[in-house]
């Protein structure tokens, strides 16, 4: 059972972390709240599904096509709708939640409302301490975690991650010092939308797939980005491992008070916020008037 | 008798030199008085059936303006206030056997206190924090009736509540005057100081503190009546569906679709989220009775709203209300558009 609890625990706290730290990004960078993200990693999840089981190509391959292929989708969303309306904060929260609704009935006509799977990427198991471990495991927790490294080194080391943290900071000050702001958003956006398709194109396997399977994300993942503190990429990691044990324990301990994973992890998150208004590891951004 | 006339008199005069003079304002008039003629059209109980849930998320979008529109304290778990006050009226009804006209108050009240209880710790948050925040509660709720089956009937909801009064054209008047009242009082509170220090917040909460005004207080107060008035519309549906379940008062979309409404209507406005649910519902009603795009409706829905809002960012009555009138560069007094020189000050209108 304990080792049942880390296995799971770490996979679903991995898809969150990936998932909320995206969801900082863009919120720093372009200041827009993404409730389309999750419908992202689903659209990489569901691409999966079309190329290895439909047009029976090798799954792996599918997993590299499918995240390609969603985060163009998700930069041309950028560039040709969220865009137009981000001067108006209200409008780009509907905007989102119409295309993550899109994206839903889509795929409700493109493959009804059923469950679905994916074949694994890689088949056996490995013994760990004396456990069963599948590699597809593995391999899912080996990837989200070169892909957190990943981000973390490109935000911290290199000329465009100071870039973005500049942009997110104060963007009046990193446009005046030559970055190209609209530009940093765009990048963001695509970084942001391909974390998500990684999420969605390693955790395919191991979840069942159906058309609303972004919604449960998406609540976890605006209370692990709250928890962990805006625009923080440390508190998103730490927030993410927090809830997502939470919600593991709970489905693990209690079987039959599985609907109250999310109620708990929510709990948390409430709890947390109360103590310290500005998440574990805030940022407090300046106050825009 | 003489002062009937003068009353008389005095409202003739209110409705010429007050709404007559603004085209937005008479259509809203024609709106309303077009609502009281309904019945006499048609007695279809679909239409009918229609026309007093869009009266009841007219209130529930209104509130919604009335809070996040106005305060700008962006409200993600709107459904909350809507789901407390209708299981509080359900349960109350099924259990305790009250009537409607009592529950619905009770349940009202219910609402308030969820404000309160929401309000107090989530006052502390500010921008995308309060909202991401507000998300969580009727999540948790939704929780706790999961867990209770047994008194809340669990996924499967609370059934067999009484009916408001059982006669189709008598729920439609109820609904619909409950609904302009409601507004009314609404668009009153929003024109008044308390209104005022309401916007004043969402434009710079830092100027009303250093003003003397004590923020908290009036962002609680906003919390409460908001809770007041979605309460009111939640006891209404309740008893108009009679089957009370977490998915169509508590869930996520819930809370998403009255925000959908305000926007998309037009927010800080009022009449703007009610304009906008009575565009929106009777759409979504259309679409799923029509054959060939009933299994697309949601889709067509969302592209609706992209499209709208891709030109229209600030909302459809706004963008209707700014073609049709302009506002008097010295004294802020609105005027209809082809008017050269303004109503009250007669500043010179034709530079802008």
């Amino acid at each position: 059972m304990i080792e049942g609890i880390i296995v799971s625990g770490l996979i679903t706290s991995g898809v969150y972390a990936l998932l909320a730290v995206g969801f900082s990004l863009i919120f720093g960078a372009a200041r827009i709240i993404n409730l389309a993200h999750t419908a992202f990693y689903m659209l990489a999840a569901y691409f999966i599904f079309t190329f290895a089981s439909i047009l029976g190509l090798d799954p792996i391959l599918s997993a590299f096509v499918a995240a390609i292929a969603v985060t163009i989708i998700g930069v041309l969303v950028y560039k040709f709708i969220i865009d137009r309306v981000r001067a108006h904060e209200t409008a780009v929260l509907i905007v989102t939640v119409a295309i993550a609704i899109i994206i839903q009935e889509a795929v409700v006509a493109g493959f009804g409302g059923h469950f679905r799977g994916v074949p694994s990427l890689v088949s056996g198991y490995a013994g760990i301490f004396g456990v069963k471990v599948t590699y597809q495991y593995i391999l899912t927790f080996v990837v989200m975690l070169v892909v957190l490294v990943g981000t973390w080194a490109v935000l911290m080391r290199t000329k465009l991650g100071i870039a973005i943290r500049a942009t997110a900071q104060d963007r009046e000050v990193a446009n005046l010092m030559g970055i190209n702001v609209a530009r940093m958003g765009m990048i963001t956006m695509g970084i942001a939308v391909a974390l998500a398709g990684i999420a969605g194109a390693v955790v395919a396997p191991l979840f069942t797939l159906q058309p609303y399977m972004w919604m449960h994300p998406l609540v976890m993942v605006l209370a692990v980005v709250v928890l962990g503190g805006l625009g923080s990429i440390k508190g998103s990691f730490i927030g993410a491992l927090i809830l997502g044990f939470a919600e593991t324990l709970v489905v693990f301990l209690a079987p039959e008070g599985a609907f109250l994973k999310g109620a708990l992890a929510l709990t948390i998150m409430i709890i947390v916020i109360l103590i310290r208004p500005e998440g574990l590891f805030g940022v407090s951004f300046e106050e825009e008037r | 008798m003489s002062v009937i006339s003068a009353y008389v008199g005095r409202a003739y005069r209110e409705l010429r030199g007050e709404i007559l003079v603004l085209p937005s304002k008479t259509i809203l008039l024609v709106l309303c008085l077009l609502l009281f003629l309904i019945p006499a059209i048609t007695s279809d109980a679909y239409i009918l059936r229609v026309l007093i849930l869009a009266s009841v998320f007219a209130v529930f979008a209104a509130s919604w303006d009335l809070l996040s529109g106005f305060t700008g304290q962006m409200n993600f778990g709107h459904a909350l206030f809507f789901g407390v006050a209708a299981y509080t009226s359900a349960l109350l009804n099924l259990h305790v056997g009250l009537a409607p006209w009592l529950t619905i108050p009770i349940g009202a009240v219910a609402a308030v206190l969820a404000g309160l209880i929401v309000g107090i710790p989530c006052l502390r948050l500010r921008g995308p924090y309060l909202a991401l925040a507000t998300l969580a509660f009727p999540l948790i709720l939704t929780g706790i009736i999961y867990v209770f089956p047994g008194i809340t009937g669990g996924e499967r909801g609370v059934s067999g509540i009484a009916p408001l009064t059982g006669v189709r054209v008598i729920d439609y008047y109820i609904c619909v005057v409950l609904m302009l009242i409601l507004g009314f009082v609404m668009w009153k509170i929003t024109g008044s100081k308390t209104g005022i220090i309401f916007h004043a917040i969402r434009e710079d909460e830092v100027a009303v503190r250093a003003s003397g005004i004590n923020t908290t207080r009036y962002k609680l107060l906003a919390f409460c009546l908001s809770g007041l008035f979605a309460g009111i519309a939640g006891g209404l549906f309740v008893h108009f569906i009679r089957i009370a379940s977490p998915i169509s008062t508590l869930h996520i979309l819930v809370s998403f679709q009255v925000i959908i409404w305000a926007i998309f209507g037009g927010i800080a406005t009022i009449y703007g989220p009610m304009i906008g649910v009575f565009i929106l519902v009777p759409l979504t009603e259309f679409l799923s009775v029509v054959p060939v795009v009933r299994d697309l409706r949601m889709l067509l829905f969302a592209l609706v709203i992209l499209i709208v809002l891709m030109f229209m960012p600030e909302g459809v009555t706004t963008w209707v209300r700014d073609k049709m009138e302009k506002e008097c560069p010295r004294c802020k007094v609105r005027n209809v558009a082809f008017r050269k020189s303004c109503r009250v000050c007669m500043a010179d209108l034709r530079q802008r």
